[in-house]
């Protein structure tokens, strides 16, 4: 806009913007470096016991000894292919079902009493009835995470279907629209933010669904190497795949930050 | 009478009971003709659109578009709904061809329109924006063109201005006074502001409060060629007003 000429205000704020940023910047850097460091400097000085805590530098050792041997490849991308799998399933499947319900509401009413106990349940309590009827697999462990993020997708969904501008609706509808034209052109268009919202809490979940299944059916994933590690007590490696799956979960979501970005420009969304 | 209301009684039928919502309203429009409905708020004004607009049946008599009963929504009625409600999601273009896109038969003819319609109406360089980059007043141009694209012959306005500030709101409903008489349609405002009644309309019905009944029908014939913001500075505008007030504040 003013390109040309800041005034010495403007300047002052931009200065002081830059610096929040960089000051931000550099404690969030410096913040875990602290961490690593006190975490380091407690093993080597035998302040804790580095057989039960591990320590950066074993961590270190423990995940370029995994990617030597190829098995950081194997474990990252088991668990990762297999939270894709549950998040994108229980989005579709959750959206399907709740455009079901929003299209009879008479379904609706009858089905709700379900969706409410199933949505209490705990579904963590399923996951061995998964594995005596799937096998021990990533079948069991894609169902533990649609049983984790299914119901609320659906209940999110319908919700946001329902409270589409009934005067929207109302306009459809004098222009002649049939169900199908009001849902595709209205409801699913105008739900498009409650979608990625659903993808994004979905991501979480599955990585849940993902974890806890590899805990019950270990043959690979972070899952099985966290339990694995401590069966055997070796806390490095218990450690390393808690970080390699933090930085997994995180890479993740920002991956679904592009996605909505994308998207939305893509579809012109200004919501 | 392109729009005839006959004994038209609505009742609504819910759990907790039922709601008597219209009462025996008669009147019709003649080909042209720009009618208002005021009453009080909550009184059935809506819903007596939706019953023209076919969205929902009476209970008792009968509602005659262009000499046809009413059975469910046709493209001889353009509905126009509070606010603009243009998709945000939508470009301009495709916001206004929204009804066309809807049905196969006329379709081209519809594009066409809009085309038309946006060129006179001075918005053919906005049809790529999308309808946050636009005014309220250009926004509420763009609803009128959407249902104008489908070449309704009767419009029914339900308040749609009342989103608008006072000052947008005078020039807005001016502008869409203009476009609607220079293309010939019949219209029907649903509003609860008298003087914005009385600066648009040909005549006048007043509404009672629930169940709603026709209380009094206004003529407004010496204010009919006026334009709108003109109107308010006649003589005979501040007599219309008192008069209707008056019927809304003692049977309301």
């Amino acid at each position: 806009m003013d390109e040309q000429v800041l005034s010495p205000q403007r300047q002052l704020y931009l200065k002081k913007q830059k610096q929040r940023k960089a000051a931000v910047f550099l404690l969030r850097i410096g913040l875990l470096l602290a961490l690593f460091a006190t975490w380091e400097g407690a093993s080597r000085s035998g302040l804790i016991d580095a057989f039960i805590f591990s320590s950066p530098s074993r961590v270190w050792e423990t995940l370029a000894d995994l990617a030597v041997s190829g098995e950081l490849l194997l474990h990252v991308g088991t668990s990762m292919g297999e939270t894709v799998a549950g998040f994108v399933l229980g989005t579709l499947l959750g959206t399907v079902i709740a455009i079901l319900l929003w299209w009879s509401p008479f379904l609706s009413r009858v089905l709700d009493p379900y969706l409410v106990v199933l949505n209490a349940l705990p579904k963590t309590a399923l996951g061995p009835v998964f594995i005596v009827w799937m096998g021990a697999g990533p079948g069991s462990i894609i169902a533990m995470t649609l049983a984790i993020s299914l119901i609320v997708t659906i209940l999110e969904m319908h919700n946001g279907f329902l409270s589409t501008d009934p005067q929207k609706i109302r306009l459809m509808r004098t222009l002649g629209a049939t169900r199908r034209q009001i849902l595709l052109k209205l409801v699913l268009p105008a739900n498009f933010t409650t979608m990625i919202n659903a993808l994004k809490v979905n991501v979480g979940l599955s990585w849940v669904g993902v974890i806890m299944g590899e805990f019950l059916v270990s043959r690979a994933g972070l899952g099985y190497l966290i339990v694995y590690g401590s069966q055997v007590f070796q806390m490095d490696l218990v450690m390393a795949t808690v970080l390699l799956l933090a930085a997994a979960a995180a890479l993740m979501y920002w991956c679904i930050l592009w996605l909505e970005k994308v998207l939305k420009k893509y579809m012109g969304v200004t919501v | 009478m392109i729009v005839q209301l006959d004994q038209i009684d609505l009742t609504y039928q819910s759990p907790d009971g039922q709601v008597e919502a219209l009462r025996d309203v008669s009147f019709s429009l003649a080909e042209g003709e720009f009618v208002s409905l005021v009453g009080p708020s909550g009184c059935g004004k809506s819903t007596l659109l939706s019953v023209i607009a076919g969205l929902e049946q009476p209970s008792g008599g009968r509602a005659l578009v262009d000499g046809e009963a009413v059975t469910g929504p046709s493209p001889k009625i353009g509905y126009m709904p509070q606010k603009d409600q243009l998709f945000p999601w939508r470009t301009i273009w495709a916001n206004v061809t929204l009804g066309p896109e809807l049905h196969r038969a006329g379709r081209k003819e519809g594009m066409e329109r809009a085309r038309d319609l946006l060129d006179r109406y001075g918005l053919a360089e906005f049809a790529h924006k999308t309808p946050s980059q636009l005014s309220g007043g250009m926004r509420q141009r763009c609803a009128l063109i959407r249902t104008l694209a489908t070449d309704p012959k009767i419009l029914l306005l339900d308040e749609p201005f009342s989103a608008l500030d006072y000052q947008t709101r005078l020039s807005v409903s001016a502008d869409i006074y203009a476009i609607i008489r220079q293309e010939g349609k019949t219209a029907l405002l649903v509003t609860h502001d008298i003087s914005e009644s009385i600066s648009l309309s040909d005549r006048i019905v007043v509404l009672s409060n629930r169940p709603a009944t026709v209380r009094a029908i206004y003529d407004l014939a010496e204010l009919r060629h006026l334009p709108p913001l003109e109107r308010r500075d006649h003589p005979a505008f501040r007599h219309y007003f008192n008069a209707i007030w008056k019927e809304l504040d003692t049977h309301g």
